[in-house]
């Protein structure tokens, strides 16, 4: 069984005009999105701004409530779980954020952010094991003891990052949702926080679903990848199927478009016109038709499927062989 | 070919006394016209403010320059008047900032603000005609109407467009390009770096561009300077440093990003993070963090020094890093010696 199903899922948000507050339209930031993570497993997640990823990761942990659609963690479906029942969930289920500066409250010291995590699930009975507890996490996450008492202000941006990830190891969670860990760090940190990750996962057996714009990270730390254009996901695989051979000509460009350090690689070089659509106005039929080097008629009109291409690989293109 | 731009030993500092902080200690770069110079670092090396020295964006005081010169088109910049300065902000030097959201007026009309620049620098031309050029020459498209746009209603790409459009309208020599993709998508950084390729081609100007990221470097650059701590580490044509990088520091920060095309192999992380300005350590500034740092490397200062034509890098090892070149001058040969046996 999976640890966790997503079905159908759609996340839309009212955009609101006028006197009364009319809803005068949708925002689809999630449409009908269906994947599935095993246990263990890391699902890298990738799009551009404003594609979903971000609204996805977090209607997952349920930071923001899904307008439809089935999430099943360990059997459960969370989907419309009130607050309180999510409490005994939320073990289970833990997220790491972007900033790590904005997600640490900057008026506790950092035995109390770690610590209130595992107050909340009781999960250290006295202050002696409570105090073990903290210690422990801490060196799992490369700090040590002496950095308890300190406010997060006193830490640079790496270290930061480390202590969000031993906030959300306190209670021993089995699915992690990463939301662009490393895009805040400096160039030369990245690589500790995607090591040190993968050293949990292993260490913990975790499961990641890792949501990242720059594809190269992305594939680095993951076993299959998923890629999100305008609220939809237009392709899903293994890491090394979806990067050495997209299906999707919106994945081809964008694999074409991370710059690439080795000079003698021979690359062509897709650019892409225009922007990302609006999603309160997405065009019909393929979201990704009025950028596509190969629209056709049919990609106007038709909205195409997600379907698996060859085993293991799904893509949402009319023409994708 | 005359430079035309030579930064000669720059050192600059922030705050007075026992507080002064030196940012950028003895930076020298050379820019020829229509070549393309990428300066490479990370966050709070000094590539931004030296980039920023360059119109003198920096206010004194805060900041103090303590020494060197910048020539730019042979006269110094830090010994020019106001009106010097106003000639050559725009006039020779343009800029194009990460965020071009903060950099453009939100009050007003883009067509407006492209004008402004150009009643500065061109007024005769100072029309809606031009200004659609410029808009032109940026590629965005149905400018016509578009010069009716404020700054929210165009996405981030085209906003750095917009941007461009007015760098150019004053025909810089030079153009400064401070991170001008960081803030964009991946598919829309294709196309900025696209366009800013193609107007280098096209008006023949020089662009001096700061990135974070090596792998931009390949795309457009013809020289490359890295920066450590206020310190250019190496410096070398854009190609040869990506095949054969020499100083620990660009290997380190090659290594340790992740390639799309790399296997699942582990990174090699740089340990530690970067020190701040005021914190440097009182030898080789990367000693900390050095994979191959030897004891001589904590206390002795590196010079940076040719070690084949045209490569210059800030090492004790620098010799035996490059393929060996007998004339490297270093005044650190008798440390080298004793350190190499």
């Amino acid at each position: 069984m999976s640890l966790l199903e997503v079905k159908n899922l759609k996340v839309h948000f009212p955009v609101k005009h006028g006197l009364f507050s009319r809803v005068r339209a949708h925002v689809k930031a999630v449409d009908d999105v269906s994947f599935e993570i095993e246990p263990g497993e890391t699902l890298g997640l990738v799009g551009e701004s404003g594609c979903g990823k971000t609204t996805l990761g977090r209607a997952i942990v349920k930071l923001t409530e899904p307008t439809s659609g089935n999430i099943l963690f360990d059997g459960n479906d969370i989907a419309d779980m009130s607050g309180a029942e999510m409490h005994s969930v939320r073990r289970g289920l833990q997220m790491i954020f972007q900033d790590p500066v904005g997600s640490l409250n900057p008026r506790m010291t950092v035995e109390e952010i770690i610590g209130e995590a595992s107050d909340i699930h009781r999960l250290a009975p006295d202050s002696v094991s409570r105090g073990n507890r903290i210690r422990k996490l801490l060196e799992s996450v490369g700090l040590n003891e002496t950095h308890a008492a300190r406010y997060p202000h006193e830490f640079s941006g790496g270290q930061r990052q480390r202590i969000g990830i031993a906030r959300a190891l306190a209670v021993e969670p089995k699915l992690i949702v990463c939301d662009e860990p490393v895009s805040a760090l400096d160039v030369s940190v990245q690589a500790q926080i995607i090591n040190l990750l993968q050293d949990l996962q292993a260490q913990h057996g975790l499961a990641f679903l890792f949501i990242a714009h720059d594809l190269a990270v992305v594939k680095h730390i993951s076993q299959r990848v998923m890629v999100m254009y305008l609220g939809k996901i237009v392709e899903l695989g293994s890491s090394s199927a979806v990067v050495e051979e997209p299906k999707h000509p919106y994945t081809q460009a964008l694999i074409s478009a991370v710059p690439v350090v080795d000079p003698d690689s021979k690359r062509q070089r897709i650019v892409l016109p225009g922007d990302v659509p609006s999603p309160i106005h997405p065009p019909g039929g393929c979201p990704f038709h009025p950028r596509c080097p190969i629209a056709q008629d049919r990609c106007k009109a038709e909205v195409p499927a997600l379907r698996e291409i060859t085993p293991g690989h799904w893509g949402a293109c009319h023409f994708a062989k | 070919m005359a430079n035309l731009l030579e930064i000669k030993n720059l050192q600059l500092e922030f705050g007075v006394g026992a507080n002064a902080v030196r940012v950028v200690d003895g930076v020298s770069l050379n820019i020829a016209p229509g070549e393309t110079v990428c300066l490479v670092g990370e966050s709070g090396c000094g590539k931004s403010v030296t980039a920023l020295s360059i119109a003198r964006l920096i206010s004194t005081p805060p900041a103090r320059y303590v020494g060197g010169e910048i020539l730019l088109n042979g006269r110094d910049v830090l010994k020019m008047g106001k009106n010097d300065l106003r000639n050559i902000r725009g006039g020779v030097v343009s800029y194009i900032f990460q965020e071009p959201s903060a950099s453009l007026n939100p009050v007003f009309r883009v067509g407006r603000q492209i004008k402004e620049s150009l009643k500065l620098h061109r007024p005769g031309i100072a029309t809606d005609a031009e200004v659609i050029r410029l808009l032109k020459l940026v590629g965005i498209s149905a400018p016509e109407s578009r010069i009716q746009d404020y700054p929210f209603q165009m996405s981030g790409g085209m906003q750095q467009r917009v941007m461009i459009a007015m760098a150019l309208a004053s025909q810089p020599k030079l153009l400064v390009a401070d991170e001008p993709t960081t803030a964009l998508d991946v598919t829309i950084q294709a196309q900025i770096l696209e366009l800013l390729r193609e107007l280098k081609e096209r008006l023949g100007m020089s662009i001096l561009l700061i990135t974070h990221n090596l792998g931009i470097v390949g795309d457009i650059a013809d020289k490359v300077a890295v920066m450590y701590a206020g310190q250019i580490v190496e410096l070398a044509p854009a190609l040869d440093l990506l095949r054969r990088p020499l100083h620990p520091y660009t290997k380190a920060l090659m290594n340790s990003v992740p390639q799309i095309s790399g296997g699942p192999k582990r990174l090699e992380a740089i340990g530690g993070s970067v020190p701040s300005p005021g914190n440097y350590p009182p030898g080789c500034r990367f000693f900390p963090r050095c994979p191959t740092a030897q004891p001589p490397c904590e206390k002795t200062i590196p010079e940076l020094v040719e070690v084949e034509p045209n490569r210059w890098v800030r090492s004790l090892y620098a010799t035996r890093l490059g393929s060996g070149n007998p004339e490297a001058k270093t005044g650190e040969t008798e440390s080298r010696k004793s350190a190499a046996s």
